[in-house]
């Protein structure tokens, strides 16, 4: 009640009326300025229903003056982007191996836009890096089916492996297990004789026998592809079987699974998807990984010794 | 006529009808804060403070337009913090973000800079040099040639609302604001090319970033300098706690020698001075106080010894024929030689001071070394993560690295990467050099990413092995390390 407040003397502020054994406490009012400012937020609330997007109605929302749109903002900023970077994309989409090789520029864009859309579509089967994952091949090797020179990566990016493209890279090697083609103890031999001729004889130590026996099945069935001397054809798109890099897994049972079985994954096509550079980005940046062979000799050294210029040692 | 009044009223009697709003007796909990009047004064310390005002205002408008010549397409002032670029520009110095070591020397100069003024000279900074003091001076001198000295701004603010009062004031605000809006103008200069940030700020097409900071500098100083003054030292600045324990018995600070002074009383001419204090209560020292104190109270922590109570003080003495200097730079231990009936004595240079300098010497000839002999090439090694190593056709294995040369010298440099610490390793990129080193050209003030293969044999062992990439300028042999690690694991 009005008669009961009290003022303090000290600081002349009302009291709230209340006493706690003895204490009173002041009611001090809110400051001026906080006060002032608090009503200017009110205010500016009703603004910003004006001006902006505010209230959800049944079917939508007010819009507000201003038709403020983060949605639209951020398409056109996107669209801005697209449209800042399309120069570049149509000139890396035109330049040969040896233009790209002399522009530092042109790099750094095919880099960075490579990487980038690999992140996308890429890592998905081939790992980050190229790291490659069973049945999808490390691409940061020096090992290539279908080859491994610029061209080659383009060519494998534009058309796929085994991908409804009509000038797909295609190759089948036949299921000899499951189609019967040869009898288990036949898949058992050139299985030995594969582990042979590859790198990873001496960690799987091949029966020499079964090897020997192998060799001829060898030479009947697989040495059409693979070659006579087991060195793959890249042409065909099969692989070679000297080293101890093996897509489908490189233990004994997984070898002689894979003649079981014949498995070839699929590639899609991305020519339809992309566009010319961003197609050459994807390839130049697959091709920097580490084990991309030279389409050309290799440019001199800027340094005065051209000599030593030698490229990948391998 | 009114004049003349005035002047003989003074010279008849010194007294000034002054209290000092913000001493013990005056303060009070709950009471609003009183406006302070501060008389101007005349005098060595005024005089010393008009000129410290006048250089540091003018190293603080003025720097951002010196020129330093730095070749083509780096900038070309002097002192420039490029947040873009990631720079600190000085003179000639140019440091990386880095090397932000270099300002934390600068930090403990300063600090221990302030802590030796201290100990000779008291709070000679929060007098002298301090922003909030400069600023606040400058300020009250565009109040006073408006409104007037003291007496005639205690009547304006009296009297009721007039066309020449609002004038008055409006014209007042308008010059603090304008004072305002510079100084928050020169602060962005500071951080870009001053001519061009000059010309886009006026032709408002500076970045929203400029102008509010602009505005938000403009805002503070307006309101430091111009409505809160005092009140900053006394309840927002921490200095004023933190220098009490700076200063002991011999640090000079304004002191009213109480000794000399008391009992301090009215005196009229012809009087005799025997048997009192040199103090006549006029309280000029009080009227001219833009801290609101009574110096007479003793050392408070409100007093940003500024001095200017000395230079009221001495006027007056010269007046009635007393010598100068009852209020004065003075020690609590010259206070105590005095009662005990001995000669003053000034220890500018004792153990305290002797430290602080001899600290200060170590710090700068540390940093001075430091900038001398600063490194120009260096090199940040960045290891690929996935994959962890690759497997290559002959049996051998692969590691990945991003070798970040760093070139912090105007010009592109020659540099080779050499490769030790992992027998059997060899470096592998498109361009090797005979003796398996990579030549690279480092460009000139900047980072150079080269794409690095190592290559190691098929029996290198499972597990992380050490080795050291050594970056080298071919020209000067000037070189850098970096140790990282090389991976191998089972095959899968």
């Amino acid at each position: 009640m009005a008669d009961k407040r009290e003022r303090d003397e000290i600081s002349g502020t009302e009291t709230t009326g209340h006493e706690w054994d003895g204490l009173r406490e002041l009611d001090t009012p809110l400051p001026r300025w906080w006060l002032y400012v608090f009503y200017a937020t009110i205010l500016a609330s009703v603004v910003y229903w004006v001006l902006m997007p505010a209230w959800p109605l049944a079917n939508g929302y007010t819009t507000g003056i201003l038709n403020w749109s983060d949605r639209d903002n951020v398409r056109a900023e996107v669209q801005q982007l697209e449209a800042s970077r399309l120069p570049m994309f149509e000139r890396l989409g035109q330049a040969s191996v040896t233009d790209i090789a002399a522009d530092p520029d042109l790099q750094e864009f095919a880099r960075a836009a490579g990487a980038s859309v690999f992140g996308d579509y890429c890592r998905t089967c081939h790992g980050a890096g190229g790291a490659g994952a069973p049945g999808f091949p490390v691409l940061a090797d020096d090992v290539w089916t279908w080859g491994g020179t610029l061209a080659d990566i383009e060519r494998t990016l534009r058309v796929g492996i085994r991908s409804d493209h009509p000038e797909t890279r295609m190759s089948q090697m036949p299921a000899y297990g499951r189609d019967n083609l040869l009898s288990a103890a036949q898949i058992g031999d050139v299985t030995e004789y594969v582990i042979s001729v590859s790198a990873a004889r001496e960690r799987l130590s091949p029966d020499p026998a079964a090897a020997a026996r192998g060799a001829i099945v060898y030479q009947e069935q697989c040495s059409l592809c693979h070659g006579p001397s087991g060195a793959g054809d890249r042409t065909q798109g099969a692989p070679s079987l000297l080293d101890d890099v093996w897509v489908y897994g490189g233990s004994r049972e997984e070898i002689r699974r894979q003649v079981e079985l014949g498995r070839g994954g699929v590639m899609p096509a991305w020519e339809a998807r992309f566009d010319a550079g961003t197609i050459r980005a994807l390839a130049y940046y697959v091709h920097e990984m580490g084990g991309g062979e030279p389409d050309a000799p290799p440019p001199p050294l800027p340094e005065a010794t051209p000599a030593a210029a030698t490229a990948p040692a391998q | 006529m009114n004049k003349v009044t005035l002047i003989d009223r003074r010279d008849d009697d010194h007294a000034i009808d002054a209290h000092a709003v913000n001493s013990r007796e005056f303060r009070a909990l709950y009471k609003k804060r009183e406006q302070i009047y501060p008389k101007l004064a005349h005098g060595v310390f005024r005089n010393l403070k008009w000129a410290a005002m006048a250089v540091l205002l003018a190293i603080y408008y003025l720097t951002p337009w010196i020129r330093w010549d730095r070749g083509v397409g780096r900038p070309d002032q002097a002192v420039l913090i490029d947040f873009e670029g990631r720079r600190f520009y000085f003179f000639f110095i140019e440091l990386w973000p880095q090397e932000v070591y270099y300002i934390t020397g600068l930090l403990i100069l300063a600090s221990l800079g302030i802590f030796l003024s201290s100990a000779l000279f008291g709070r000679v900074w929060c007098g002298y040099a301090c922003p909030q003091t400069v600023w606040t001076d400058l300020y009250i001198y565009v109040e006073r040639a408006i409104e007037g000295d003291r007496n005639e701004r205690m009547r304006l603010d009296k009297a009721p609302w007039s066309f020449g009062k609002a004038a008055k004031k409006a014209s007042k605000h308008a010059i603090w604001l304008l004072i305002a809006a510079v100084t928050g103008g020169a602060w962005v200069f500071y951080f870009g090319d001053a001519p061009t940030l000059f010309r886009e700020i006026f032709a408002g097409e500076a970045s929203v970033p400029v102008y509010l900071f602009i505005g938000v500098l403009t805002f503070t100083t307006y309101a430091l300098a111009g409505t809160m003054r005092e009140q900053v030292c006394t309840y927002m600045c921490p200095w004023p706690r933190i220098q009490a324990a700076m200063i002991d018995k011999d640090a000079l600070s304004v002191t009213y020698r109480v000794d000399r002074g008391e009992p301090r009383g009215a005196h009229k001419k012809g009087e005799s001075w025997d048997g009192r204090g040199d103090c006549i209560d006029c309280r000029q020292c009080v009227a001219v106080c833009p801290q609101g104190i009574d110096i007479r109270d003793g050392d408070q922590l409100e007093c940003i010894n500024c001095a200017l109570c000395i230079d009221a003080c001495d006027d007056i003495m010269r007046r009635v024929g007393r010598p100068t200097g009852l209020i004065a730079y003075d020690s609590y231990a010259n206070l105590e030689r005095r009662e005990a009936g001995k000669a003053m004595r000034y220890r500018l240079i004792r153990p305290r001071t002797i430290l602080y300098g001899a600290l200060m010497a170590v710090v700068g000839v540390a940093m001075i070394y430091g900038l001398a002999t600063r490194q120009t090439l260096d090199l940040n090694v960045i290891r690929d993560r996935s994959p962890p190593f690759v497997r290559l056709a002959d049996g051998s294995i692969r590691n990945d690295y991003d070798v970040k040369v760093i070139n912090m010298s105007p010009a592109p440099r020659q540099i080779r990467i050499e490769l030790s610490g992992l027998d059997g390793a060899r470096l592998q990129a498109p361009r090797l050099s005979s003796d398996g080193a990579i030549a690279a050209v480092a460009q000139a003030d900047g980072v150079t990413n080269v794409r690095v293969h190592v290559v190691a044999r098929n029996d290198v062992g499972e597990g992380s092995h050490d080795l050291v990439f050594t970056v080298r300028d071919t020209q000067s042999g000037a070189s850098a390390e970096s140790a990282s690690a090389f991976l191998a694991g089972e095959r899968r």
